[in-house]
Protein backbone atom coordinates (compact mmCIF):
# COMPACT_ATOMS: atom_id res chain seq x y z
CA UNK A 1 0.00 0.00 0.00
CA UNK A 2 1.43 3.44 -0.84
CA UNK A 3 2.20 5.76 2.02
CA UNK A 4 -0.85 7.91 2.79
CA UNK A 5 -0.57 11.60 2.03
CA UNK A 6 -2.25 13.10 5.06
CA UNK A 7 -2.11 10.37 7.69
CA UNK A 8 0.40 8.08 9.35
CA UNK A 9 0.21 4.46 8.24
CA UNK A 10 -1.10 3.47 11.69
CA UNK A 11 -3.91 6.06 11.89
CA UNK A 12 -7.32 4.48 11.45
CA UNK A 13 -10.99 4.81 12.10
CA UNK A 14 -11.67 2.80 15.19
CA UNK A 15 -15.44 2.84 15.35
CA UNK A 16 -18.18 4.21 13.18
CA UNK A 17 -21.09 4.92 15.48
CA UNK A 18 -20.03 7.26 16.97
CA UNK A 19 -16.93 7.84 14.90
CA UNK A 20 -13.67 7.65 16.79
CA UNK A 21 -10.33 7.95 15.09
CA UNK A 22 -7.04 6.60 16.36
CA UNK A 23 -4.49 9.42 16.18
CA UNK A 24 -1.53 8.28 18.33
CA UNK A 25 -0.50 4.75 19.24
CA UNK A 26 0.61 3.78 22.75
CA UNK A 27 4.34 4.10 22.17
CA UNK A 28 4.25 7.63 20.85
CA UNK A 29 1.92 8.68 23.66
CA UNK A 30 4.18 7.25 26.32
CA UNK A 31 7.17 8.86 24.66
CA UNK A 32 5.35 12.19 24.38
CA UNK A 33 4.73 12.16 28.11
CA UNK A 34 8.37 11.36 28.81
CA UNK A 35 9.27 14.40 26.73
CA UNK A 36 6.63 16.48 28.49
CA UNK A 37 7.71 15.45 31.97
CA UNK A 38 11.37 16.09 31.10
CA UNK A 39 10.50 19.50 29.71
CA UNK A 40 8.62 20.47 32.85
CA UNK A 41 11.45 19.30 35.12
CA UNK A 42 13.96 21.17 32.95
CA UNK A 43 11.81 24.26 33.00
CA UNK A 44 11.52 24.23 36.78
CA UNK A 45 15.20 23.56 37.47
CA UNK A 46 16.36 25.85 34.66
CA UNK A 47 14.23 28.75 35.86
CA UNK A 48 15.81 28.34 39.28
CA UNK A 49 19.23 29.03 37.73
CA UNK A 50 17.80 31.72 35.46
CA UNK A 51 16.48 34.13 38.05
CA UNK A 52 17.32 34.48 41.75
CA UNK A 53 13.65 35.03 42.60
CA UNK A 54 12.97 31.47 41.41
CA UNK A 55 15.99 29.84 43.04
CA UNK A 56 13.71 28.33 45.67
CA UNK A 57 12.50 25.91 42.99
CA UNK A 58 15.74 23.95 43.49
CA UNK A 59 14.08 22.80 46.72
CA UNK A 60 11.88 20.51 44.61
CA UNK A 61 15.01 18.61 43.61
CA UNK A 62 16.52 18.52 47.07
CA UNK A 63 18.69 21.63 46.75
CA UNK A 64 20.88 23.49 44.29
CA UNK A 65 23.55 20.80 43.97
CA UNK A 66 20.99 18.16 43.00
CA UNK A 67 19.20 20.47 40.58
CA UNK A 68 22.58 21.31 39.03
CA UNK A 69 23.54 17.71 38.22
CA UNK A 70 20.02 16.55 37.35
CA UNK A 71 19.21 19.32 34.90
CA UNK A 72 21.61 18.28 32.11
CA UNK A 73 20.84 14.59 32.55
CA UNK A 74 17.12 15.25 32.14
CA UNK A 75 18.12 17.34 29.12
CA UNK A 76 19.68 14.30 27.49
CA UNK A 77 16.56 12.25 28.24
CA UNK A 78 14.42 14.92 26.62
CA UNK A 79 16.70 15.14 23.61
CA UNK A 80 16.59 11.39 22.99
CA UNK A 81 12.84 11.07 23.48
CA UNK A 82 12.17 14.11 21.32
CA UNK A 83 14.37 12.76 18.54
CA UNK A 84 12.35 9.55 18.52
CA UNK A 85 9.21 11.64 18.25
CA UNK A 86 10.81 13.74 15.52
CA UNK A 87 11.52 10.67 13.42
CA UNK A 88 7.89 9.61 13.77
CA UNK A 89 6.29 12.98 13.08
CA UNK A 90 8.48 15.07 10.79
CA UNK A 91 7.01 13.88 7.48
CA UNK A 92 3.48 15.12 8.09
CA UNK A 93 4.85 18.33 9.59
CA UNK A 94 6.44 19.46 6.33
CA UNK A 95 4.81 22.68 5.14
CA UNK A 96 2.17 22.48 2.40
CA UNK A 97 0.22 24.97 0.30
CA UNK A 98 -2.74 24.74 2.65
CA UNK A 99 -0.59 26.09 5.48
CA UNK A 100 -0.12 29.41 3.71
CA UNK A 101 -3.86 29.81 3.22
CA UNK A 102 -4.50 28.81 6.84
CA UNK A 103 -1.97 31.34 8.08
CA UNK A 104 -3.37 34.11 5.87
CA UNK A 105 -6.71 33.54 7.61
CA UNK A 106 -5.24 33.47 11.11
CA UNK A 107 -8.07 35.78 12.22
CA UNK A 108 -10.60 33.04 11.46
CA UNK A 109 -8.40 30.58 13.35
CA UNK A 110 -8.38 32.71 16.48
CA UNK A 111 -12.12 33.36 16.26
CA UNK A 112 -12.78 29.66 15.80
CA UNK A 113 -14.48 30.19 12.41
CA UNK A 114 -13.12 26.94 11.14
CA UNK A 115 -15.71 26.60 8.36
CA UNK A 116 -13.86 29.38 6.47
CA UNK A 117 -10.52 27.61 6.62
CA UNK A 118 -9.08 25.17 4.11
CA UNK A 119 -9.44 21.47 4.84
CA UNK A 120 -6.27 20.19 6.46
CA UNK A 121 -4.29 17.01 6.82
CA UNK A 122 -3.11 15.67 10.18
CA UNK A 123 -1.50 18.95 11.26
CA UNK A 124 -2.29 22.63 10.80
CA UNK A 125 0.34 25.34 10.43
CA UNK A 126 0.14 26.19 14.13
CA UNK A 127 0.91 22.61 15.13
CA UNK A 128 3.72 22.54 12.57
CA UNK A 129 5.12 25.76 13.99
CA UNK A 130 5.22 24.18 17.44
CA UNK A 131 6.84 21.04 16.04
CA UNK A 132 9.61 22.86 14.19
CA UNK A 133 10.01 25.47 16.92
CA UNK A 134 10.53 22.73 19.49
CA UNK A 135 12.90 20.89 17.16
CA UNK A 136 15.15 23.86 16.48
CA UNK A 137 15.16 25.06 20.07
CA UNK A 138 15.88 21.61 21.47
CA UNK A 139 18.86 21.27 19.15
CA UNK A 140 20.13 24.70 20.23
CA UNK A 141 19.57 23.81 23.89
CA UNK A 142 21.34 20.45 23.77
CA UNK A 143 24.33 21.85 21.87
CA UNK A 144 24.78 24.91 24.09
CA UNK A 145 23.85 22.86 27.14
CA UNK A 146 26.69 20.41 26.59
CA UNK A 147 29.07 23.35 26.16
CA UNK A 148 28.19 24.62 29.65
CA UNK A 149 27.94 21.18 31.30
CA UNK A 150 30.63 21.83 33.87
CA UNK A 151 30.64 18.36 35.40
CA UNK A 152 31.62 16.45 32.28
CA UNK A 153 32.44 19.00 29.58
CA UNK A 154 34.07 21.79 31.56
CA UNK A 155 37.08 21.77 29.22
CA UNK A 156 35.16 21.34 25.95
CA UNK A 157 35.04 24.94 24.76
CA UNK A 158 36.91 28.14 25.55
CA UNK A 159 35.50 30.53 28.13
CA UNK A 160 34.47 33.19 25.54
CA UNK A 161 32.57 30.48 23.63
CA UNK A 162 31.04 29.34 26.88
CA UNK A 163 29.71 32.86 27.50
CA UNK A 164 27.92 32.83 24.15
CA UNK A 165 26.66 29.33 24.88
CA UNK A 166 25.15 30.30 28.22
CA UNK A 167 23.51 33.38 26.70
CA UNK A 168 22.10 31.37 23.78
CA UNK A 169 20.97 28.66 26.18
CA UNK A 170 18.97 31.11 28.28
CA UNK A 171 17.45 32.85 25.24
CA UNK A 172 16.48 29.51 23.68
CA UNK A 173 15.04 28.47 27.04
CA UNK A 174 12.83 31.55 27.18
CA UNK A 175 11.71 30.86 23.61
CA UNK A 176 10.92 27.20 24.24
CA UNK A 177 8.91 28.09 27.32
CA UNK A 178 6.82 30.44 25.16
CA UNK A 179 6.34 27.68 22.57
CA UNK A 180 5.46 25.29 25.38
CA UNK A 181 2.84 27.69 26.74
CA UNK A 182 1.37 28.03 23.25
CA UNK A 183 1.31 24.24 22.86
CA UNK A 184 -0.45 23.65 26.17
CA UNK A 185 -2.83 26.54 25.61
CA UNK A 186 -3.82 25.36 22.13
CA UNK A 187 -4.35 21.81 23.36
CA UNK A 188 -6.80 23.07 26.00
CA UNK A 189 -8.49 25.75 23.92
CA UNK A 190 -9.20 23.34 21.07
CA UNK A 191 -11.55 21.11 23.02
CA UNK A 192 -11.28 17.41 22.40
CA UNK A 193 -7.57 17.55 21.63
CA UNK A 194 -6.10 16.30 24.88
CA UNK A 195 -7.60 12.80 24.50
CA UNK A 196 -5.45 12.32 21.41
CA UNK A 197 -2.46 12.15 23.74
CA UNK A 198 -4.21 10.39 26.62
CA UNK A 199 -6.56 7.80 25.15
CA UNK A 200 -4.99 8.08 21.71
CA UNK A 201 -8.27 8.72 19.88
CA UNK A 202 -10.30 11.73 18.82
CA UNK A 203 -13.97 12.00 17.94
CA UNK A 204 -15.08 12.03 14.35
CA UNK A 205 -16.44 15.54 14.79
CA UNK A 206 -13.07 16.76 15.99
CA UNK A 207 -11.35 15.22 13.00
CA UNK A 208 -14.04 16.59 10.68
CA UNK A 209 -13.73 20.10 12.09
CA UNK A 210 -9.96 20.40 12.35
CA UNK A 211 -8.33 17.84 10.05
CA UNK A 212 -10.87 16.90 7.40
CA UNK A 213 -8.40 15.79 4.74
CA UNK A 214 -6.90 13.42 7.27
CA UNK A 215 -10.34 12.04 8.11
CA UNK A 216 -11.28 11.70 4.43
CA UNK A 217 -8.15 9.76 3.69
CA UNK A 218 -8.76 7.40 6.58
CA UNK A 219 -12.38 6.90 5.54
CA UNK A 220 -11.29 6.14 1.97
CA UNK A 221 -8.65 3.70 3.11
CA UNK A 222 -11.17 1.93 5.31
CA UNK A 223 -13.46 1.08 2.37
CA UNK A 224 -10.64 0.02 0.12
CA UNK A 225 -10.01 -2.93 2.37
CA UNK A 226 -8.48 -3.47 5.73
CA UNK A 227 -4.79 -2.96 5.93
CA UNK A 228 -4.41 -5.38 8.77
CA UNK B 1 37.83 36.24 73.37
CA UNK B 2 38.01 39.65 74.88
CA UNK B 3 38.64 41.84 71.86
CA UNK B 4 38.31 41.76 68.10
CA UNK B 5 41.28 41.70 65.81
CA UNK B 6 42.64 44.89 64.27
CA UNK B 7 42.35 45.35 60.53
CA UNK B 8 45.68 44.15 59.14
CA UNK B 9 47.95 46.74 57.55
CA UNK B 10 50.82 44.41 56.75
CA UNK B 11 51.53 40.75 56.20
CA UNK B 12 54.59 40.93 58.40
CA UNK B 13 52.70 41.13 61.72
CA UNK B 14 53.05 38.18 64.02
CA UNK B 15 49.93 36.32 65.02
CA UNK B 16 48.28 37.20 68.32
CA UNK B 17 49.12 35.05 71.28
CA UNK B 18 45.70 35.29 72.86
CA UNK B 19 42.46 34.10 71.20
CA UNK B 20 40.97 37.01 69.35
CA UNK B 21 37.57 37.72 67.82
CA UNK B 22 37.02 37.83 64.08
CA UNK B 23 36.93 41.25 62.51
CA UNK B 24 35.42 40.18 59.20
CA UNK B 25 31.78 39.58 59.94
CA UNK B 26 28.74 38.55 57.93
CA UNK B 27 27.53 42.11 58.49
CA UNK B 28 30.55 43.44 56.59
CA UNK B 29 29.27 41.98 53.33
CA UNK B 30 28.43 44.56 50.66
CA UNK B 31 27.44 42.27 47.80
CA UNK B 32 25.91 38.78 47.76
CA UNK B 33 25.47 36.64 44.66
CA UNK B 34 21.90 36.32 43.34
CA UNK B 35 20.67 38.65 46.06
CA UNK B 36 19.16 42.08 45.56
CA UNK B 37 19.14 44.86 48.11
CA UNK B 38 21.87 43.70 50.44
CA UNK B 39 21.58 45.83 53.59
CA UNK B 40 24.56 48.15 53.62
CA UNK B 41 26.85 47.61 56.60
CA UNK B 42 27.03 50.24 59.29
CA UNK B 43 30.82 50.36 59.08
CA UNK B 44 33.21 50.53 56.18
CA UNK B 45 36.33 48.40 56.56
CA UNK B 46 39.55 49.82 55.20
CA UNK B 47 40.06 48.65 51.63
CA UNK B 48 42.89 46.17 51.47
CA UNK B 49 45.13 45.02 48.64
CA UNK B 50 47.84 42.55 47.89
CA UNK B 51 50.62 43.98 45.76
CA UNK B 52 52.64 41.64 43.56
CA UNK B 53 55.81 43.24 42.28
CA UNK B 54 56.85 40.95 39.43
CA UNK B 55 60.21 42.70 39.14
CA UNK B 56 61.17 41.39 42.58
CA UNK B 57 59.85 37.86 42.11
CA UNK B 58 62.48 35.11 41.95
CA UNK B 59 60.02 32.32 41.13
CA UNK B 60 60.73 30.29 44.28
CA UNK B 61 57.07 29.29 44.76
CA UNK B 62 57.20 29.86 48.50
CA UNK B 63 53.83 31.61 48.01
CA UNK B 64 52.37 28.41 46.52
CA UNK B 65 53.71 26.34 49.39
CA UNK B 66 52.38 28.77 51.96
CA UNK B 67 49.01 28.79 50.21
CA UNK B 68 48.83 24.99 50.20
CA UNK B 69 49.84 24.84 53.83
CA UNK B 70 47.47 27.51 55.11
CA UNK B 71 44.48 26.35 53.10
CA UNK B 72 45.32 22.70 53.77
CA UNK B 73 44.89 21.71 50.12
CA UNK B 74 46.48 18.72 48.41
CA UNK B 75 47.35 19.52 44.81
CA UNK B 76 47.91 16.39 42.79
CA UNK B 77 51.49 15.42 42.00
CA UNK B 78 51.82 15.82 38.25
CA UNK B 79 54.24 14.79 35.50
CA UNK B 80 57.21 17.00 34.74
CA UNK B 81 56.76 18.10 31.16
CA UNK B 82 59.78 20.39 31.07
CA UNK B 83 58.26 23.66 32.20
CA UNK B 84 58.53 25.50 35.48
CA UNK B 85 54.82 25.79 36.19
CA UNK B 86 53.89 23.34 38.87
CA UNK B 87 51.09 22.34 38.83
CA UNK B 88 50.36 23.11 35.20
CA UNK B 89 47.35 25.26 35.93
CA UNK B 90 45.26 26.56 38.78
CA UNK B 91 43.23 23.73 40.25
CA UNK B 92 40.58 23.39 42.94
CA UNK B 93 43.52 22.61 45.23
CA UNK B 94 45.96 25.24 43.96
CA UNK B 95 44.65 28.76 44.42
CA UNK B 96 47.77 30.52 43.22
CA UNK B 97 50.30 29.67 40.55
CA UNK B 98 53.60 31.09 39.37
CA UNK B 99 53.38 31.45 35.61
CA UNK B 100 56.68 31.66 33.72
CA UNK B 101 57.16 33.30 30.32
CA UNK B 102 60.31 33.54 28.24
CA UNK B 103 59.98 36.79 26.36
CA UNK B 104 62.42 38.35 23.92
CA UNK B 105 62.29 42.09 24.26
CA UNK B 106 62.21 43.35 20.66
CA UNK B 107 63.90 46.62 21.67
CA UNK B 108 66.94 45.13 23.38
CA UNK B 109 66.88 41.62 21.91
CA UNK B 110 67.30 40.38 25.48
CA UNK B 111 65.56 37.30 26.80
CA UNK B 112 63.48 38.30 29.76
CA UNK B 113 62.11 35.74 32.17
CA UNK B 114 58.73 37.04 33.25
CA UNK B 115 57.21 35.49 36.32
CA UNK B 116 53.73 36.30 37.43
CA UNK B 117 51.82 35.01 40.41
CA UNK B 118 48.37 34.14 39.08
CA UNK B 119 45.25 33.89 41.21
CA UNK B 120 42.06 35.70 42.06
CA UNK B 121 42.34 39.47 41.52
CA UNK B 122 39.50 40.30 43.93
CA UNK B 123 37.80 42.67 41.50
CA UNK B 124 35.89 45.64 42.84
CA UNK B 125 33.21 44.62 40.28
CA UNK B 126 33.45 40.82 40.40
CA UNK B 127 32.25 38.95 37.29
CA UNK B 128 31.97 35.68 39.22
CA UNK B 129 29.55 37.23 41.69
CA UNK B 130 27.49 38.76 38.90
CA UNK B 131 27.20 35.42 37.07
CA UNK B 132 26.50 33.25 40.13
CA UNK B 133 22.90 31.94 40.34
CA UNK B 134 23.11 30.61 43.91
CA UNK B 135 22.15 33.13 46.60
CA UNK B 136 25.00 33.62 49.02
CA UNK B 137 27.58 31.46 47.26
CA UNK B 138 29.80 34.47 46.51
CA UNK B 139 30.13 37.51 48.74
CA UNK B 140 32.18 40.68 48.71
CA UNK B 141 33.26 42.30 51.95
CA UNK B 142 33.56 46.03 52.39
CA UNK B 143 37.37 45.69 52.51
CA UNK B 144 37.25 44.39 48.92
CA UNK B 145 37.74 40.66 49.48
CA UNK B 146 35.62 38.44 47.22
CA UNK B 147 34.97 35.12 48.90
CA UNK B 148 33.22 31.88 47.94
CA UNK B 149 30.88 30.50 50.59
CA UNK B 150 31.12 26.82 49.77
CA UNK B 151 28.04 25.58 51.57
CA UNK B 152 25.92 27.65 49.15
CA UNK B 153 27.87 26.73 46.00
CA UNK B 154 26.09 24.40 43.58
CA UNK B 155 29.00 23.75 41.21
CA UNK B 156 27.34 25.06 38.05
CA UNK B 157 30.46 26.80 36.76
CA UNK B 158 28.76 30.13 36.02
CA UNK B 159 31.53 31.89 37.97
CA UNK B 160 34.01 30.47 35.45
CA UNK B 161 31.92 32.05 32.71
CA UNK B 162 31.74 35.37 34.52
CA UNK B 163 35.39 35.74 35.57
CA UNK B 164 37.50 37.91 33.23
CA UNK B 165 40.73 36.29 34.55
CA UNK B 166 39.94 32.56 34.23
CA UNK B 167 40.38 31.91 37.94
CA UNK B 168 37.68 29.74 39.56
CA UNK B 169 38.07 25.97 39.36
CA UNK B 170 35.29 23.49 40.10
CA UNK B 171 36.24 20.49 42.19
CA UNK B 172 35.48 17.08 40.70
CA UNK B 173 35.26 15.77 44.26
CA UNK B 174 32.70 17.97 45.99
CA UNK B 175 31.51 19.96 42.93
CA UNK B 176 32.17 23.32 44.48
CA UNK B 177 34.12 26.23 43.12
CA UNK B 178 37.51 27.19 44.58
CA UNK B 179 39.85 30.15 44.32
CA UNK B 180 42.10 32.39 46.38
CA UNK B 181 40.27 33.86 49.38
CA UNK B 182 42.90 36.56 49.95
CA UNK B 183 43.20 34.59 53.18
CA UNK B 184 39.98 36.13 54.43
CA UNK B 185 40.26 33.87 57.46
CA UNK B 186 43.67 35.36 58.28
CA UNK B 187 42.62 38.91 57.49
CA UNK B 188 39.70 38.40 59.88
CA UNK B 189 42.16 38.00 62.75
CA UNK B 190 44.50 40.79 61.75
CA UNK B 191 46.93 38.74 59.67
CA UNK B 192 48.02 39.25 56.08
CA UNK B 193 47.73 36.53 53.41
CA UNK B 194 49.96 33.47 53.79
CA UNK B 195 51.63 33.99 50.42
CA UNK B 196 52.67 37.53 51.32
CA UNK B 197 53.96 36.39 54.67
CA UNK B 198 56.06 33.67 53.05
CA UNK B 199 57.53 35.69 50.20
CA UNK B 200 61.30 35.94 50.82
CA UNK B 201 61.87 38.99 48.61
CA UNK B 202 58.73 40.86 49.55
CA UNK B 203 57.63 40.75 45.97
CA UNK B 204 54.24 40.10 47.55
CA UNK B 205 53.16 42.63 50.12
CA UNK B 206 49.85 43.31 51.75
CA UNK B 207 48.17 46.29 53.36
CA UNK B 208 45.58 48.96 52.80
CA UNK B 209 44.95 49.63 49.16
CA UNK B 210 46.08 53.21 49.64
CA UNK B 211 49.42 52.11 51.12
CA UNK B 212 49.89 49.53 48.39
CA UNK B 213 49.33 52.09 45.63
CA UNK B 214 51.84 54.42 47.29
CA UNK B 215 54.34 51.59 47.60
CA UNK B 216 53.76 50.61 43.97
CA UNK B 217 54.47 54.15 42.86
CA UNK B 218 57.80 54.13 44.66
CA UNK B 219 58.66 50.86 43.00
CA UNK B 220 57.66 52.18 39.58
CA UNK B 221 59.83 55.23 40.03
CA UNK B 222 62.74 52.97 40.92
CA UNK B 223 62.11 50.75 37.90
CA UNK B 224 61.90 53.75 35.60
CA UNK B 225 65.23 55.00 36.89
CA UNK B 226 66.67 51.62 35.92
CA UNK B 227 65.50 51.88 32.33
CA UNK B 228 62.07 50.31 32.50
CA UNK B 229 60.33 53.30 30.94
CA UNK B 230 57.00 51.49 30.74
CA UNK B 231 56.94 50.27 34.31
CA UNK B 232 53.53 50.75 35.83
CA UNK B 233 50.77 49.51 38.06
CA UNK B 234 48.14 46.98 37.03
CA UNK B 235 44.91 47.89 38.79
CA UNK B 236 42.50 47.54 35.87
CA UNK B 237 39.71 50.11 35.80
CA UNK B 238 37.53 47.88 33.58
CA UNK B 239 36.59 45.81 36.63
CA UNK B 240 36.48 48.82 38.95
CA UNK B 241 40.06 48.23 40.11
CA UNK B 242 41.25 45.11 41.89
CA UNK B 243 42.38 44.18 45.37
CA UNK B 244 45.29 42.21 44.01
CA UNK B 245 47.47 44.58 42.03
CA UNK B 246 50.71 44.13 40.13
CA UNK B 247 53.78 46.21 39.51
CA UNK B 248 54.81 45.30 35.96
CA UNK B 249 58.03 46.39 34.30
CA UNK B 250 56.16 46.34 30.99
CA UNK B 251 52.80 47.71 32.08
CA UNK B 252 52.06 48.81 28.51
CA UNK B 253 51.62 45.18 27.49
CA UNK B 254 50.26 43.07 30.37
CA UNK B 255 49.47 40.17 28.04
CA UNK B 256 53.16 39.23 27.69
CA UNK B 257 52.92 38.03 31.29
CA UNK B 258 51.36 34.73 30.28
CA UNK B 259 48.16 36.26 29.02
CA UNK B 260 47.33 38.74 31.78
CA UNK B 261 44.35 40.52 30.14
CA UNK B 262 45.25 43.92 28.68
CA UNK B 263 41.87 45.45 29.41
CA UNK B 264 39.86 43.08 31.58
CA UNK B 265 36.17 43.72 32.03
CA UNK B 266 33.09 41.63 32.58
CA UNK B 267 32.21 40.37 29.10
CA UNK B 268 29.28 42.21 27.51
CA UNK B 269 27.87 38.76 26.74
CA UNK B 270 27.74 38.02 30.47
CA UNK B 271 26.29 41.48 31.16
CA UNK B 272 23.61 40.86 28.52
CA UNK B 273 22.83 37.44 29.93
CA UNK B 274 22.59 38.61 33.54
CA UNK B 275 21.02 41.94 32.63
CA UNK B 276 18.34 42.38 30.00
CA UNK B 277 17.90 38.65 29.23
CA UNK B 278 17.20 37.78 32.83
CA UNK B 279 14.78 40.63 33.47
CA UNK B 280 12.98 40.77 30.12
CA UNK B 281 12.93 36.97 29.80
CA UNK B 282 11.21 36.51 33.14
CA UNK B 283 8.70 39.26 32.31
CA UNK B 284 7.84 37.81 28.89
CA UNK B 285 7.43 34.29 30.28
CA UNK B 286 5.33 35.54 33.18
CA UNK B 287 3.01 37.58 30.95
CA UNK B 288 2.63 34.66 28.51
CA UNK B 289 1.84 32.15 31.25
CA UNK B 290 -0.62 34.37 33.10
CA UNK B 291 -2.18 35.63 29.85
CA UNK B 292 -2.68 32.10 28.56
CA UNK B 293 -4.21 30.98 31.85
CA UNK B 294 -6.65 33.90 32.02
CA UNK B 295 -7.55 33.63 28.36
CA UNK B 296 -7.99 29.91 28.72
CA UNK B 297 -10.47 30.38 31.54
CA UNK B 298 -12.50 33.27 30.13
CA UNK B 299 -12.28 33.09 26.35
CA UNK B 300 -14.72 31.08 24.25
CA UNK B 301 -13.22 27.66 23.60
CA UNK B 302 -12.97 26.12 20.17
CA UNK B 303 -15.59 23.40 20.52
CA UNK B 304 -16.71 20.70 18.14
CA UNK B 305 -20.38 21.22 17.19
CA UNK B 306 -22.92 18.44 17.32
CA UNK B 307 -23.57 18.65 13.58
CA UNK B 308 -19.88 18.04 12.92
CA UNK B 309 -20.10 14.68 14.63
CA UNK B 310 -22.98 13.80 12.27
CA UNK B 311 -21.07 15.07 9.26
CA UNK B 312 -18.16 12.88 10.28
CA UNK B 313 -20.44 9.86 10.54
CA UNK B 314 -21.88 10.55 7.11
CA UNK B 315 -18.45 11.00 5.67
CA UNK B 316 -17.15 7.79 7.14
CA UNK B 317 -20.25 5.77 6.25
CA UNK B 318 -20.37 7.01 2.68
CA UNK B 319 -17.08 5.19 2.65
CA UNK B 320 -15.62 7.46 0.08
CA UNK B 321 -13.59 9.98 1.88
CA UNK B 322 -11.88 11.16 -1.25
CA UNK B 323 -15.09 11.62 -3.19
CA UNK B 324 -16.54 14.47 -1.20
CA UNK B 325 -15.96 18.12 -1.88
CA UNK B 326 -12.40 19.15 -1.28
Amino acid sequence: MPRPLYAEPGDRIESVKPVTVSRYRGFIRANHWITALSLILLLVSGLAFFHPSLYFLTGLFGGGQNARWLHPIIGVVLFVSFMVMFIQLWRLNLPTGDDRKWLSQIGDVVKGNEENLPELGKYNAGQKFIFWGMTILIVVLIVTGVMIWEQFFGELVSIPTRRWAVLSHSLAAVAIILVFILHVYAAFWTRGTLRAMTRGTVTGGWAYRHHRKWLRELAGRRTRGPAE
Amino acid sequence: MSETAPQPKTAAANPPVQPIGSNLLPSDVVRISATKDVPQPDRQLTKVAKLIDVSKCIGCKACQSACIEWNDTRPEVEENVGVYENPHDLTPNMFTLMRFTEWVNPETDNLEWLIRKDGCMHCEDPGCLKACPAPGAIVQYSNGIVDFIHENCIGCGYCVTGCPFDIPRISKVDHKSYKCTLCSDRVAVGQGPACAKACPTQAIVFGTKEDMIAHAEERIEDLKSRGYANAGIYDPAGVGGTHVIYVLHHADKPSIYDGLPDEPRISPVVEGWKGVTKTAGLAVMGVAAVGAAIHGIFARANKVAEHEEHEAEKLVQSGDGNGGTV
